[in-house]
Order: structure tokens, then C-alpha cells, then sequence
């Protein structure tokens, strides 16, 4: 990365910032398993930002003009005042801004948290787990007073929000983490001026099973097996098998690597286009498949075959599902309920 | 921010409906409301929107104010949503911008807060507001109605409806279950009250059917899978074999006559078990088809394979019987179906203080209509199963019937077919006949007179239920026979009476077919609570069912004597042949599509689709709707995991749209 240039001294090349704000980190490998065409990615794009690997500083793009920045990709979604602060800077200095992957799209799994709120969360991380070792149970503070002054730590939402719902998002690039062939298509996109619509997901209008080689024939259920039950059959579609294979209502654009690998889809493209929640979707398919009448029955399939509904049917999309979090009090940034809380509105 | 046309012209109607909106909704406060909505150019309240003034206005306003949208906040849309897309479309606007806010049914009548309920019209007229903003214009479209009718159940309901729509001239498939058309008429003795000999007025029609060159007969078969709507239904009917091809088969019954059983020794159904069949038979002299059929359970041949098959020698060059017959299945394609599938009769043995089933000497009416008939197991002679002929005999009125325990509901025809038989035991034995009974319903043209006759001829009447029917104690009784004794409470006299008779006829209910579930899922009809099909309105569309394009004929509908099934069976072939002259129907404007670029083919919606109106193009691997078949339920676009599956009138922005209106205002 020596020919980059963290701190953009004009070399005439368009300019790309990468950011990662809430997610796993994947991304930003993902990044580099375009292989070496990240090599030809460093000779079109002047590489300004991308804390991950390279040297530089917010105070560098602060200077810089609005727009300066022809892409960034922004990865992750948005838990902390200052993973809002990145987004809305990165916003205002980018011509392209991309939500990078699941996360910046539709929260990913950072946003199930949105299924607890902040103080349970830090209940949780910083007193309950059996390596935590904190009696005074101290929890993070957005200021703390020392010796040599006030120290600052960002302010810890109790709602995750995606980052389209935070800023304008030009694109989205769906995946978690998205794949090096569509990476380096959207990146190619920008280099040569194609883009599509604003707004877009850079992606397919269909959903795995148009990728899916497995044979159909029909979908009736009697049970759903988790799959630690059963071995599947490597030619038939693995939902007639009874697997939540979530590829009925997942994207397209992944080539289905899951299903040819013997593995169900789990939705991590998100909702087909104009499909608003995923979870919603791909429920009531599901439920139009059991193969029954009997209510108890119905339960009884459902129950012992689906124990976690939200996390299989709204893994990657709670937070931009119209379910958006559970309905429970929410707490400000201190933890404090109320007011204050409203304010950051617990539900947008 | 209002979503749709830029230039938006919507025009709001509130209907007061006379008070019955305007009682409970300020309906003036509702409209000043509608005027403030985005993309509203004009919104009035009046008094009856439906009339032809109120339309006139819609008309007027359409014209002169180039409205481009309509809402009228009324009464439900399945009242008058006709209606107002009509006089839009006069007023010559696309009729499917126009929407419906349920006012009446959704809101004035289900409150009589005032303030709540004009909080709730505001939503509603916000969310059709909202969405009819979206609405694009439709086309009508039209499917044509194959001139072929099923009619299924070959009983007189059935006979009348198939020779009307035959002789006007369209072709009929005619399905029964038996092996002969006829139903329960063809086992009647007289009919009630003109004592008309039923099967004199009934073979001709039976014979009618055969020779009609406009009917396909198919006997011994059963319609088993129905798919496909209105105008062009397919229908797989399964043809049980009668190990006798029916074309090559004359009817001569040599091969009747010379089977090895020389005595007719099996039970035949058609008499009630009372008469006895061979092992190739013909259920009745006058059965049609005239065409013998061979019981499997019984033949020699098809039960043990060894036979000397001296039925097939009899039957010689023609070769009529066929060992090797198999069921098949036959599939036809019809424009409309007439279900005339029939009752069958109580079994009086769950009441066992009847004794049914276990004293010989009680019978139910069905089993004494076979006795009076000249072609029944006795010729017509009126004997017990000891060869007595019955001095005494009680009839027993309303088993099975308005009781609670069995069915609450009175079956019609009983009392009348009581007095009938009451009359023709008495006329052919001379017996003292006694009829017991809870009330005489004689409501019927020459029914009352008939009762009187009936009177006057010197029948008994006994007002009361009859609580038990026992043997006679032991000792000889009349005759060295055992007779039977009722109990029966004389309401009019206010005492028990013991009454010794011979013979006990049990008047027993009509009841729904025992496989009338089955049969009203696959025609998509509903049933009343008493399991009888249940016609579209119990007034004003009584042949009609919930499913367009089938009728309803006869006693499947509820209990009904010959007269009435006659009547109804002529209306039904009437609905039929109105919908197959007119040539085509309407479709639902509502139908479903599919957004080829956007289906992955995963087929999680073909079998949802409860008018198989959905297929797989193997070629393009995506699903593909019959648009002629889509009937616009919306299952398979909610089920549709990718969104590819949208419905017209229903898009989801559309339906977003509505509930963001709404829920604005709640």
C-alpha cells in the first residue's frame, strides 16, 4: 500500500475512502479478496481514508472540500454517536456514498440487538458474562472526569440504525460480506461513470433460487429439520427437504454459493427489490408450505422446527424490516429513560 | 407528500346513506376534512350517492371538474362499488380510479360515538385518498364461457336441470354415482298429493336423458377433482367398470338370466336390501342405462377367477362383458356446473328405542316405498318379513327430525310423505293405520285437501311423539306371530297409549349426503350449519353459489319435495344458460402477475393457488398466470417470497399507501 496516500496529496486519480463503522470486520477483508486487482484498484483511486489499513486522520477529511471524495464505501451500521459523526462527514465529502454489506444496509447481526436495548446490552457485556470480572459494575461513560481533565468515549445508542436510515445512501452493495466479483464490478461502475439509478441496490432483480442449480418439485413441509439433523441431498432444493433454505426470498447476485455447498441460504442479500421486509416475506411463504390443516399441528411444526423466528427469518433485516426493534422502553445514551430517550427515538 | 399523479384531481363523495352515516358521522365536518387532503380538488356530502341523482352528481363533477380520481366514502364496495365505477365510467373516467371508504359497515355501525366515529372516517377517507392516488386504469377483460354444462347427480333434480339446458340446445354432461340415474324418485311408489305413479312420470325423463343427443351420460362414475373457474372448468370424473361395455350391451339381460347363480341371492341397495340381486344384475327394471353391471364382490369370475362364464355365452356374438374393465378417468372441460348431488335418509337405528335394525317389523318409510312399488322385491304387495300382511300399522313422524339430539331442522317432505303412505297401506291392506306425529305441516298446493282425504278415509291421528317401540311380551301373539307395541303420549287426550300393531314405519329425516364435505371443497361451496350447501342469498339468490358459475339443484340444498326440486332445477339450468348465452364474463379486475424479472421460479406459489391458475414455464424457469383462471385472491402474492408475484388494484405501494393514510389519522 506504499503508493497510496493516506493524506491525498493531489495526484489527479479519483479519490475512495472505506470506512467501517458497526459490523464484524469482514468487509474490509473482503475488500482485498478481489486479490490482486486491489493492485489496479491503487492505481485508478487515490486512496484517502481507510483507517483499516492505511494511515489517516478525521481531522484530514474535515479539511477537505464537500464531494472531494469521488466513492466511499461505508461498511457497518450505526450504534455510536461517533459512528454517526463518521457517516454524516463521509456523506457530505463523498460525489458516491455506498453501504458496504449487510450492516451498513440493513444492520446485519448487530442489529438483533435491536431486540435488547442499551443498558441490557451493557449489562450484559460489562457485568454478566462469566469472563467479566467488574464488581463495581462500572459501565462506559461518555465523559469521565481524571486528574488531567474530561475524557470522552462515544455515545452508545440503544437502537442500531442502518445507515440509509442515518444519511443518503447512493448505493447499497448487499453481502455479508459482499462478493469480490461484485465488488470490483461496482468499483469498475464508478471508474467508468455507469451508474444506475440512484438509490439502487447494485445487484439482481431475483431472488438464489435463479442462481440455485437444485431441482424443484414442491413445497410441502411436514417438518422443519435444523440442519445439525440431517445430511442433506446434494440435488434437490434443500427447503423441500424441510432446511430453511432462506434463498426463496433472499437477492440474487451471490451465484448461490450456499445451496451448491450443501448449505441453506441464510438471507444475508437481503429482500428482493421492492420487497420492504424480508422477514415478513419469507414468513408467510414459509407458512404457506407447511403441509397441514391442524392448528396443533401447525404449532407443533412451527415450534419445534423454527425455536428462534426472529433469527432466522429476520437474521440480517431486523433493523430495516418494518419491525425495526422490539418494542421496549428505550434508554438515552446514559442509560437514562425518559426524555432524553425520546428524543434519540427508540423507534424511527 | 402524496404519492401518484402529479396532477391529481381527486373528487370526495360522503354518502349520508339517509341517517344511517349520517345518524353517527358529521358527515359535513368529513367532508371539510377530505377538502384539506392532497390532490382533493372538490368534496361534497349528499344524501343517497347511490341514487340517480347522487350519481348524476358524480357525473356532473367528473365532466365539469376534470376529475381524474374518485373516492366515495359509503356503504361496503361490495354494495355499490358497481355501482360508482359504473357511472365513472359514463362520466367517462377509467372505472378503477375509483375507491370505496367503508363508512356505514366500518364505522357508523359499529359505534355511536360521534367523535371516534368521524376520527375513524377521517382515516378511512385519508387511506382511500392515499391509494386512490395510485390507482392506474385498468382494462375490463372478458373470458368466454364454454357452452358445456357438468351437471353432478343423476336424481330428478338432476334429470330436469340436464334436459332444459339440453334442450335449449347446449351440451350437457350428466354424472351419477349409480349404476342407473333416478336418485330417490325412481324408488318411490306415488308421489304426494296427486298420487301420480312416480315412475310413470319419471322414466320418460330417464329416457329422455339417454336418447338426448345433446347428453353424455356417464353412470357409475364420480367427479373427483374440479379445477380451473367460471366459463372453463376442468373436471376429472372417475368411471367405476360395470364389466359390461355399455355401447355393445343391448339390454336383453340374457346374461342376467344365465348366471350361474341361478337364484338371485345378494342384497340389492336399490331395494333397500329388501329385494335380492344376482352377481350381474340391474339395480331396477326401468334403470338407465339399460345396461346390466357386474358386482366384483360377488362374480365368481372377478372374485375367485373360476367361473363357467355362462353369462358371456349368453351373451354370444356381441361380447358385451368385459372381465378386464378397469376404472378410468376421464377429464372434460365445461363452462358451468348444476351440483344436484341429493340427500340420503336418516338411519333411524342410532335411536334404539325405535328398534330399528333389531325388530323386524320396523321399516323406514324409504323400505315400505319399495314394498308399494309394483317393481319392488314383493311386486307391490304389502308384506312383513314374516309374509304377513300387516293388519295394524303405526307411522312414526319426524325421526331424525326437529329433534336436538339429531336435527334441529324440520325436513319438509315427512308429514306429506306420511299421509301418502298412510293412504296406500290402508288402501292395500285395509289396515288400521295410526299416525303419530308432533305437528301436521301441510303447506303446499293441495297438501291441506290431501290431509283432509286422508281424515276422512279413516286413518288415526295421534298428536305425540312415540317414546318406544317394544315386542310384544312373550306368549303367542295374533296369528301365533309376535307383534309390537308403541307408546305414544296423546297430547289431545292427555294420556299414554299402548297401541298393538305390526308393522312400525319410521317417517325419517333428509339428511346431507355423508360425503357432502368432500363435494362442496371441491365445487368451493359453502354449507349451512346443518351440512346442506348453501346458496349465495337465501332470498334473492337461491340457485347461486359463493363459486360463479355453480348452481345448485334439488335437495342438496336443503330438504325439498319433487315440485320444489323441479322448480329449482329449472332455475339453475335458467342461471346456467343466461351465463353461457351471455357468451363471456367479466374477470376480476383484480388479478395477479408476475414480474418475470424478478421470479426465481422456486414454485412456493403453484400450489397455493386455489384455482391451479399457475404453472411453471419450464423453458424460462419462472411461474406464468392464467390471467383467464386468476380469480384475484392475493394468495400467491403474499406467499411469493420474492416479490414477483403483484396483484392490480392491490400493489403493495398501493396497500402501503392506504394503511399510511389511515394510520396518520388514528
Amino acid at each position: 500500500m506504499s503508493q497510496t496516500h493516506a493524506h491525498g496529496r493531489s495526484s489527479g486519480k479519483p479519490k475512495l475512502a472505506l470506512y467501517w463503522a458497526a459490523s464484524c470486520g469482514g468487509c474490509e477483508i473482503a475488500v482485498l479478496a478481489i486479490d490482486e486487482k486491489i493492485l489496479t484498484v491503487a492505481e485508478h483511486f487515490d486512496v484517502v481514508f481507510w483507517p483499516c489499513a492505511v494511515d489517516g486522520k478525521v481531522r484530514d477529511i474535515e479539511k477537505m472540500a464537500d464531494g472531494e471524495i469521488r466513492l466511499c464505501l461505508f461498511n457497518g451500521g450505526i450504534r455510536t454517536s461517533e459512528q454517526e459523526y463518521m457517516a454524516r462527514l463521509l456523506r457530505r465529502k463523498s460525489q458516491v456514498l455506498v453501504a458496504f454489506g449487510s450492516c451498513a444496509q440493513e444492520g446485519c447481526i448487530p442489529g438483533l440487538a435491536n431486540l435488547s436495548n442499551r443498558e441490557e446490552i451493557f449489562r450484559t457485556v460489562y457485568r454478566d458474562t462469566l469472563s467479566t470480572d467488574n464488581p463495581q459494575g462500572i459501565y462506559p461513560q461518555p465523559e469521565t472526569a481524571v486528574p488531567e481533565g474530561k475524557l470522552h468515549l462515544p455515545i452508545f445508542y440503544d437502537t442500531l440504525k442502518t445507515l440509509g436510515q442515518t444519511v443518503e445512501v447512493d448505493y447499497y452493495l448487499p453481502g455479508c460480506p459482499p462478493e469480490a466479483e461484485n465488488i470490483w464490478e461496482a468499483l469498475v461502475a464508478v471508474l467508468e461513470g455507469r451508474l444506475p439509478e440512484r438509490g439502487s441496490v447494485i445487484g439482481k432483480n431475483t431472488t438464489v433460487c435463479d442462481e440455485c442449480p437444485r431441482i424443484r418439485e414442491e413445497k410441502k413441509i411436514k417438518r422443519f429439520k435444523r440442519i445439525w439433523e440431517v445430511i442433506p441431498d446434494q440435488e434437490h432444493c434443500l427447503l423441500e427437504q424441510g432446511i430453511i433454505c432462506c434463498g426463496i426470498a433472499t437477492r440474487a447476485g451471490c451465484g448461490a454459493k450456499c445451496p451448491q455447498v450443501n448449505s441453506p441460504c441464510i438471507g444475508c442479500h437481503g429482500p428482493n427489490e421492492g420487497v420492504e421486509d424480508f422477514g415478513g416475506r419469507l414468513l408467510s411463504a414459509l407458512a404457506s408450505m407447511i403441509d397441514s390443516n391442524d392448528p396443533n399441528e401447525i404449532e407443533r411444526i412451527i415450534r419445534e422446527g423454527i425455536p428462534d423466528p426472529v433469527g432466522t427469518l429476520y437474521r440480517f433485516n431486523l433493523a430495516s424490516s418494518l419491525l425495526r426493534r422490539s418494542r421496549r422502553a428505550a434508554t438515552d445514551g446514559n442509560g437514562q429513560k425518559g426524555a432524553a430517550a425520546s428524543k434519540l427515538g427508540a423507534v424511527s | 407528500m402524496i404519492k401518484g399523479d402529479k396532477n391529481l384531481r381527486i373528487g370526495v363523495y360522503v354518502c349520508h346513506c339517509g341517517t344511517n352515516i349520517a345518524g353517527t358521522v358529521d358527515v359535513e365536518k368529513l367532508r371539510q376534512f377530505a377538502e384539506t387532503l392532497p390532490g382533493v380538488v372538490l368534496a361534497r356530502h349528499y344524501k343517497y350517492m347511490c341514487s340517480d341523482p347522487g350519481q348524476e352528481l358524480l357525473k356532473q363533477d367528473i365532466m365539469e371538474h376534470g376529475l381524474n380520481r374518485v373516492v366515495v366514502a359509503a356503504c361496503t364496495p361490495s354494495l355499490h362499488e358497481e355501482t360508482f365505477r359504473r357511472a365513472a365510467e359514463q362520466a367517462g373516467m377509467n372505472r378503477f380510479l375509483v375507491q370505496i371508504a367503508n363508512i356505514r359497515e366500518q364505522v357508523a355501525w359499529v359505534t355511536d360515538d360521534a367523535e371516534t366515529a368521524l376520527d375513524k372516517a377521517k382515516a378511512h377517507v385519508a387511506g382511500a385518498v392515499r391509494r386512490v392516488a395510485l390507482h392506474q386504469p385498468l382494462e375490463r377483460q372478458f373470458v368466454p364461457i364454454l357452452p358445456r354444462a357438468l351437471v353432478v347427480g343423476g336424481g330428478i333434480a338432476g334429470i330436469q336441470a340436464a334436459l332444459t339446458l339440453a334442450d335449449a340446445g347446449k351440451e350437457v354432461i350428466l354424472v351419477e354415482r349409480e349404476p342407473s340415474i333416478g336418485g330417490h324418485m325412481a324408488m318411490f311408489d306415488k308421489t304426494f298429493p296427486t298420487l301420480d305413479c312416480a315412475a310413470c312420470i319419471l322414466t320418460p325423463k330417464m329416457t329422455a336423458v339417454k336418447n338426448h343427443p345433446n347428453i353424455r351420460l356417464l353412470t357409475y362414475s364420480e367427479v373427483i377433482n374440479v379445477e380451473g373457474s367460471v366459463g372453463n372448468y376442468r373436471v376429472q370424473i372417475r368411471r367405476r367398470p360395470r364389466y359390461i361395455k355399455e355401447d355393445l350391451c343391448i339390454g336383453c339381460m340374457q346374461c342376467v338370466e344365465a348366471c350361474v347363480f341361478t337364484r338371485a341371492r345378494f342384497p340389492n341397495p336399490f331395494d333397500r336390501g329388501l329385494g335380492m340381486r344376482k352377481p350381474v344384475y340391474i339395480p331396477f327394471a326401468q334403470a338407465v342405462p339399460p345396461v346390466p353391471l357386474i358386482d366384483p364382490e360377488a362374480c365368481l369370475r372377478l372374485k375367485q377367477g373360476k367361473c363357467k362364464e355362462t353369462c358371456v355365452v349368453a351373451c354370444g356374438d356381441r361380447g358385451a362383458i368385459d372381465f378386464e374393465q378397469q376404472v378410468i378417468v376421464e377429464e372434460y372441460q365445461v363452462g358451468v356446473i348444476i351440483v344436484a348431488t341429493g340427500y340420503q335418509i336418516f338411519d333411524p337405528s342410532v335411536i334404539g328405542y325405535y328398534g330399528y335394525g333389531k325388530l323386524p317389523n320396523v321399516y323406514t318409510a324409504l323400505e315400505v316405498e319399495r314394498l308399494l312399488n309394483a317393481g319392488g322385491p314383493t311386486s307391490g304387495k304389502v308384506l312383513l318379513r314374516d309374509g304377513r300382511v300387516p293388519k295394524r300399522v303405526a307411522i312414526v313422524h319426524c325421526v331424525g327430525s326437529r329433534d336436538k339430539k339429531y336435527h334441529a331442522y324440520c325436513s319438509r317432505v315427512c308429514c306429506m310423505y306420511a299421509l301418502k303412505l298412510a293412504h296406500l297401506l290402508k288402501e292395500k291392506t285395509g289396515a288400521e293405520v295410526y299416525n303419530c306425529y308432533i305437528d301436521i305441516r301441510t303447506p303446499g298446493k293441495g297438501f291441506e285437501e290431501f290431509y283432509n282425504r286422508v281424515q276422512e278415509e279413516g286413518v288415526h291421528f295421534i298428536r305425540g311423539k312415540v317414546a318406544d317401540v317394544s315386542p310384544v311380551p312373550t306368549g303367542p301373539g295374533e296369528n301365533g306371530s309376535s307383534g309390537l307395541i308403541i307408546t305414544v303420549e296423546d297430547t289431545l287426550l292427555g294420556e299414554v297409549r299402548k297401541i298393538p300393531v305390526d308393522m312400525v314405519v319410521l317417517a325419517v329425516a333428509l339428511e346431507p349426503q355423508a360425503d357432502a364435505d368432500n363435494v362442496r371443497r371441491m365445487f368451493g361451496i359453502s354449507c349451512s350449519t346443518e351440512g346442506f350447501f348453501l346458496e349465495k342469498h337465501p332470498k334473492l339468490a337461491p340457485v347461486n353459489t359463493a363459486s360463479d358459475g355453480v348452481f345448485l339443484a334439488g335437495a342438496c340444498q336443503g330438504p325439498k319435495d319433487i315440485p320444489d326440486t323441479v322448480a329449482q332445477a329449472d332455475a339453475a339450468a335458467a342461471k346456467a344458460l343466461a351465463l353461457i348465452d351471455a357468451g363471456q364474463i367479466e374477470l376480476e379486475p383484480n388479478t395477479a402477475w408476475i414480474d418475470e424479472e424478478m421470479c426465481s421460479g422456486c414454485k412456493t406459489c403453484i400450489p397455493l393457488c386455489p384455482f391451479n391458475a399457475i404453472s411453471r414455464d419450464e423453458e424460462r424457469q419462472i411461474a406464468v398466470i392464467d390471467e383467464a383462471l386468476c380469480k384475484g385472491c392475493g394468495t400467491c402474492v403474499a406467499a411469493c417470497p420474492s416479490g414477483a408475484a403483484k396483484q392490480k388494484l392491490f400493489g403493495f405501494e398501493q396497500i402501503d399507501e392506504e394503511l399510511e393514510g389511515i394510520l396518520s389519522y388514528v
